[in-house]
């Protein structure tokens, strides 16, 4: 039960529905803003697209100069006696339309492009999905067991925890020369990177957890009979296992963070490459779709791990909160 | 006092069947035996002598209240003799050899829900079982045993944040008794309940205890449970926390909740009362800065009472 949420009103039943609503709302919202930039032209659109250059020189078709200077050379062909330019009212290059990036989005999918110059977004998606796993599955191999062991042996906490703490104020992408000299410029450094990026929180967040389990539990099972690893494995381990979980779904959010420093790192792949390459041919509703999926991605898979998590543990009465 | 009140009898006295139950629970061996048992904690605030010189024996199948006002050390005492802490002097003996640590001949019940979230009824009851290394079939059948006798055993799936807090401490009771240990701890079992549930489960543990082989001691701070549950009752002060008086309860089995207001009853009642609270306790500090200043809110004529 959220205490909170109860003092400023609102009852459980009703409050399920309200939340779906404005769960959807909170979507729509920066959508709804984004529309009205886009297609309202007495918003912003700071510049002017081109359809006919008329007596312009320098003027082309779909190029966006400032109102301003439009305006300028309006009245200069006005004075020459020269063909009037045309054009409408338009956002800069870097804010596609909405359905610009829709129509990205699904030709990134449906029609990769067929120059092989240019990464397709579900090859260079994969790639960098690749690299996420096998990040985090190495750090979780390393950080779950120290994170459990530390928590629960208060000497082997002390032991390791203060350089820990030190550690994780480095920054990642500061190794990453280094990862490049160890582990070459293909996906070593970059996995190494996520690695480094994810290990030393992980230790400290799974430890802290691991302490957190109430001791009474730990009292009953030393009373009933169980000891040293048993007690690990029959009480400690199963008792932060759903808190476990929690940590690790907010780590693998962490571990995306790292993705694109990750990715520049030594010969650029992934997605990262993806959008680099098409800001530099500067076509932006392919950027914005790539930005997008990569949010759908980690906000689709956490959806799905948390639904997953409820099937899990259905004695965990904390996930009744969320 | 009312004078229409006949004077109670003394609580040291006790009827001819009292007193030879007495002598017969006085024949039985010894199980628990405390001797001089002391306890100080080193905090950062300095040391505090939880425990000083505490002296008692505990018969097989006898029924031990602890009773004392809260911070007396009733808690540090239980956890010592379950193994939880150690003691710093003196000794406690278990069927005459020294507790050094936890061990499944002694069953200890909480007053906090100390059932494991994540096993079912069932599987909680097998724990201790399997700690033992018992297969999984011979636990299955201890463990159905033990909820029939709790009455829990249509919930043996069910998880404990399904269970009320009665049946969370039933189930914690057959966790604790399926290890058939010698002596059941149990530290304010029924603390957290509602009245009517907890003399539901004072009336479903004396039928427990007369049923199996277990001897109990039962910490509480609620006089009329001490009395209504048992053979003897401790009766512990605080700072440092020593034995006041060990008493002899004169009421008779069995016991009933009619039994309230027999004279027996009250007379120990009364004793327990001029022991426990002699004087009022002083507040802790942070409780005495607290001093309400009242203002009226309402309308002068609109009183409540
Ligand atoms: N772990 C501890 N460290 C320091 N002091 C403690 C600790 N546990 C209990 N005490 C002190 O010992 C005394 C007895 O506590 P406790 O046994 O819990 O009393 P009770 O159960 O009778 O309320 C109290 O004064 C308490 O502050
Ligand atoms: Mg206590």
């Amino acid at each position: 039960m959220n205490m909170i949420a109860n003092w400023f009103g609102g009852s459980a039943d009703v409050d399920a529905r309200r939340r779906a609503l404005l769960g959807i709302g909170s979507f729509l919202l920066p959508l709804l803003a984004w529309c009205l930039i886009s297609y309202t032209p007495f918003i912003w659109h700071p510049k002017v697209l081109v359809t006919d250059p008329g007596g312009v020189d320098y003027f082309q078709v779909d190029m966006r100069v400032d109102k301003a200077m439009f305006k300028e050379e309006v009245a200069n062909m006005q004075q020459a006696h020269l063909a009037l330019p045309q054009g409408q009212p338009s956002n800069p290059i870097y804010l596609p339309a909405p359905d610009e990036v829709a129509k990205a989005f699904y030709n990134g999918f449906v029609n990769p492009p067929s120059n092989t110059d240019v990464p397709s977004m579900p090859a260079s998606l994969w790639h960098s999905i690749q690299i996420i796993f096998w990040g985090f599955l190495l750090s979780s191999l390393i950080g779950v067991p120290l994170g459990i062991l530390s928590g629960t042996y208060a000497t082997l906490g002390r032991l390791n925890e203060p350089f820990i703490e030190f550690f994780r104020y480095l920054p990642a992408p500061a190794f990453g020369a280094l990862a490049v000299a160890i582990l070459g410029i293909y996906n070593g450094p970059k996995i190494a990177i996520i690695v480094i990026g994810t290990l030393f929180q992980q230790v400290l967040i799974i430890a802290n957890t691991t302490r957190k389990l109430e001791t009474t539990l730990i009292e009953a099972a030393r009373t009933l009979g169980s000891k040293n690893l048993k007690l690990l494995t029959k009480v400690v381990v199963p008792g932060i296992l759903p808190d476990l979980y929690r940590d690790q779904r907010i780590l693998l959010g962490w571990a995306w963070t790292y993705l694109i420093v990750a990715e520049l790192i030594g010969t650029s792949s992934g997605i990262t490459w993806f959008i680099t390459q098409q800001a530099r041919y500067q076509h932006f509703d392919n950027v914005y779709a790539a930005i997008m999926t990569i949010g759908l991605i980690g906000f689709g898979s956490d959806l799905i791990l948390a639904r997953l998590g409820r099937r899990l543990f259905p004695w965990d009465r904390t996930q009744d909160r969320q | 006092m009312n004078l229409m009140e006949p004077i109670l009898p003394s609580y040291l006295d006790q009827s001819d069947a009292v007193r030879e139950r007495f002598e017969r629970i006085r024949q039985r061996e010894t199980i628990l035996e405390v001797r001089k048992l002391g306890k100080r904690y080193r905090s950062p605030q300095g040391e505090v002598e939880a425990l000083r010189g505490i002296d008692f024996s505990v018969r097989r199948r006898e029924f031990v209240c602890v009773i004392g006002p809260s911070g007396c050390g009733k808690s540090t005492l239980i956890r010592i003799l379950a193994g939880l802490d150690k003691h710093t002097s003196g000794e406690a003996l278990l069927d005459g050899k020294p507790i050094t640590g936890p061990g499944q001949d002694r069953g200890m019940v909480f007053q906090g829900y100390s059932l494991f979230p994540w096993l079912t009824v069932k599987k909680n009851v097998m724990f201790g079982p399997h700690m033992k290394g018992e297969g999984n079939d011979q636990a299955e059948r201890d463990a159905q045993l033990w909820l029939e006798l709790v009455g829990l055993e249509k919930f043996a799936d069910a998880y404990p944040h399904q269970l009320s807090g009665g049946m969370r401490q039933r189930v914690a009771i057959a966790r604790a008794l399926v290890n058939q240990p010698r002596i059941l701890l149990m530290d304010e079992p029924f603390g957290a309940l509602d009245a009517q549930t907890r003399a539901k489960m004072q009336s479903h543990l004396i039928d427990i205890w007369r049923n199996i082989d277990v001897t109990v001691l039962f910490i509480t701070h609620d006089l009329d449970e001490a009395i209504y549950l048992a053979d003897r009752i401790l009766v512990l002060k605080a700072h440092p926390g020593e034995v006041q008086e060990v008493i002899e309860v004169p009421v008779p089995r069995p016991r009933t909740p009619g039994q309230f207001n027999s004279p027996e009853f009250r007379a120990t009642k009364a004793r327990l009362e001029a022991l426990i609270h002699p004087a009022p306790e002083p507040l802790p500090e942070d409780e005495q800065a607290v001093k309400p200043h009242m203002i009226r809110f309402t309308d002068v004529h609109d009183n409540v009472e």
